[in-house]
């Protein structure tokens, strides 16, 4: 098993931090790993990015040219990503932001409207980890009790109640999607 | 020890912390930025330690010279521009026989290039940019767990045998996140006894560290010197490792994050039956000289794989002595392959020499 996945949004939406979960739950789940977040001179509002490899053999090159799996959280990332996942892979679309469909009929498309769910949150955000709940339900790369476990350890240090909105927000995505 | 997520440059901070380090001098430069980002919060925390951002990579050089001088165990970081500019200060470390560490998170050049990884500083690394008879014990890491390994067994060598040791990575290893064990920290105290290092002259004689000798015998004596030391590095430091050598028919010779992406290829292409083995020098100087041309009585076809225009392949050919045949792949500028089109490239080389 070796699957890859790449998060896209604009800078600010959490997508390094989705990433950063993921491998974390993926490691504390005895796999694999690596995390590639993308750096260099890009343009302020458009695409950060950020590519996980989970496998349960050694990873040769965290670099993604045919990813399994993306991540889109906004309409640049979809422009930019839509042709490199692979054939038969899974697109999440944030749907509140991205209007356009991707043009391929060879994949399989997730949409979650954020900007709605996260509305019946406390604290109106975390829309990048209600993204990540709908993502692990339909990967199943990591289990949602793994990754609260990491949700724990990453937010309790500064605030408990940062852990429970996001623990919050982790449920509604991974509900969200049948 | 739990492993921890981090990312590189991160890892390349803790572990120096965790060597002992308690200095460091440098300047911004992508994509090693996240080192002295580490470093400045820290080291203030740790016991004694000193963290300044110089006005340009000279003078963080040569504040590296100063610390070590004092007998601490001192780091400095960079990418390719900025290690260029430190070559004169590596040349004084030499001279003046002082232990330090120096990071080369490496981009694409030459001049300022770009900052994607690449791996074109490998000769300014092991012949030395600087000038004088020199060389320097260079690690070529290919994972977050050898760049922690490697910078703290850095530090260890560069004690032992009072000279620089480089770490040359690349842009990738610098920004990817992988899970490590870190090194166990050793407190200040255990550090080894330095009786050369200029702490103040009360009570004891007065000691001298200068690199400027005048008298032609005498500074033979100290290049001599120097080159004794050297010999016994080329002896007791070399180190690499192999992958599916045993029956190879032909050897892929890669070093840091391409040895990487090459293990994926050879990987696949075992699948498929293609015989193909990986030699990857972990120390790029010393070289693996003798593992190359040991493995050259079995083997006679070589591929050499690296992000450059080829560079160690010189080394290489050195290594071989004429014993066996050598195909190059290149690629510079920082675009990376996936293991998918080393593969291809790899299959085509052994299907054409009919090794297949």
């Amino acid at each position: 098993m070796l699957i890859k996945t790449i998060f896209s949004g604009f800078g600010g939406q959490g997508v390094i931090m989705m990433g950063y979960l993921l491998a974390t739950a993926g490691m504390i789940e005895g796999k694999n790993v690596t995390c590639l977040p993308s750096y260099g001179a890009e343009v302020r509002g458009g695409t950060a990015n950020c590519t996980v490899v989970v496998s349960s053999e050694e990873i040769a090159s965290p670099v993604a040219s045919e990813p399994e799996y993306a991540v889109l959280m906004n309409n640049p990332s979809l422009i930019r990503f839509q042709n490199q996942v692979q054939s038969g892979g899974t697109v999440f679309l944030n749907s509140s932001l991205i209007e356009d469909r991707p043009i391929r009929g060879d994949l399989v498309i997730y949409e979650v409207p954020l900007n709605d769910l996260i509305k019946q949150l406390s604290e109106n955000r975390g829309a990048n980890v209600v993204m990540l709940g709908a993502f692990i339900k339909k990967s199943g790369l990591v289990t949602p009790e793994t990754m609260i476990r990491v949700l724990k350890d990453t937010f309790s240090g500064k605030n408990p109640a940062v852990f429970k909105s996001n623990r919050s927000a982790l449920m509604l995505g991974y509900e969200y999607l049948k | 020890m739990p492993k921890v997520l981090m990312r590189g440059n991160h890892v390349v901070g803790e572990a120096a912390i965790r060597a002992g380090c308690r200095y460091y001098f440098g300047y911004p430069i992508t994509p090693q930025n996240e080192i002295p980002e580490y470093m400045s919060e820290k080291l203030p925390e740790a016991e004694g330690g000193v963290f300044i951002q110089a006005e340009s990579e000279i003078a963080s050089v040569h504040m590296v010279i100063g610390a070590s001088m004092a007998g601490g165990r001192v780091m400095t970081s960079s990418s390719g521009p900025g290690i260029s500019l430190k070559q004169e200060g590596i040349s004084f470390l030499c001279a003046l026989e002082l232990p330090a560490v120096i990071v080369n998170m490496s981009r694409g050049g030459p001049g300022l290039g770009n900052i994607a990884p690449s791996q074109s500083d490998y000769f300014q690394a092991t012949r030395g940019g600087g000038h004088g008879d020199y060389r320097t014990i260079v690690f070529g890491p290919n994972s977050c767990q050898e760049l922690a390994d490697l910078t703290y067994e850095g530090f260890n060598l560069a004690d032992k045998y009072r000279t620089p040791v480089l770490v040359l990575g690349d842009g990738m290893l610098g920004q990817m996140m992988e899970p490590v064990e870190l090194p166990q920290e050793i407190p200040l105290k255990k550090l080894p006894a330095k009786d050369w290092a200029l702490t103040g002259a009360k009570g004891r004689a007065s000691r001298f560290i200068r690199s400027l000798i005048l008298d032609p015998i005498k500074e033979e004596e100290h290049n001599w010197k120097l080159m004794r030391k050297y010999e016994k590095i080329t002896r007791e430091e070399v180190r690499w490792e192999t992958y599916f050598a045993d029956d190879a028919k032909m050897m892929v010779i890669a070093f840091g994050i391409a040895a990487r992406i090459a293990k994926g290829a050879i990987k696949r292409l075992r699948e498929e039956g293609v015989k193909v083995g990986l030699l990857r020098p972990i120390t790029l100087w010393p070289f693996p000289f003798k593992a190359i041309k040991e493995i050259s009585k079995k083997v006679k076809h070589f591929f050499v794989f690296e992000m450059n225009m080829g560079q160690m392949l010189e080394d290489v050919k050195l290594g071989l002595e004429g014993n066996g045949e050598v195909h190059f792949y290149g690629r510079p500028g920082g675009v990376i392959l996936t293991p998918l089109e080393i593969a291809r490239v790899i299959s085509s080389q052994y299907y054409q020499k009919r090794l297949g």
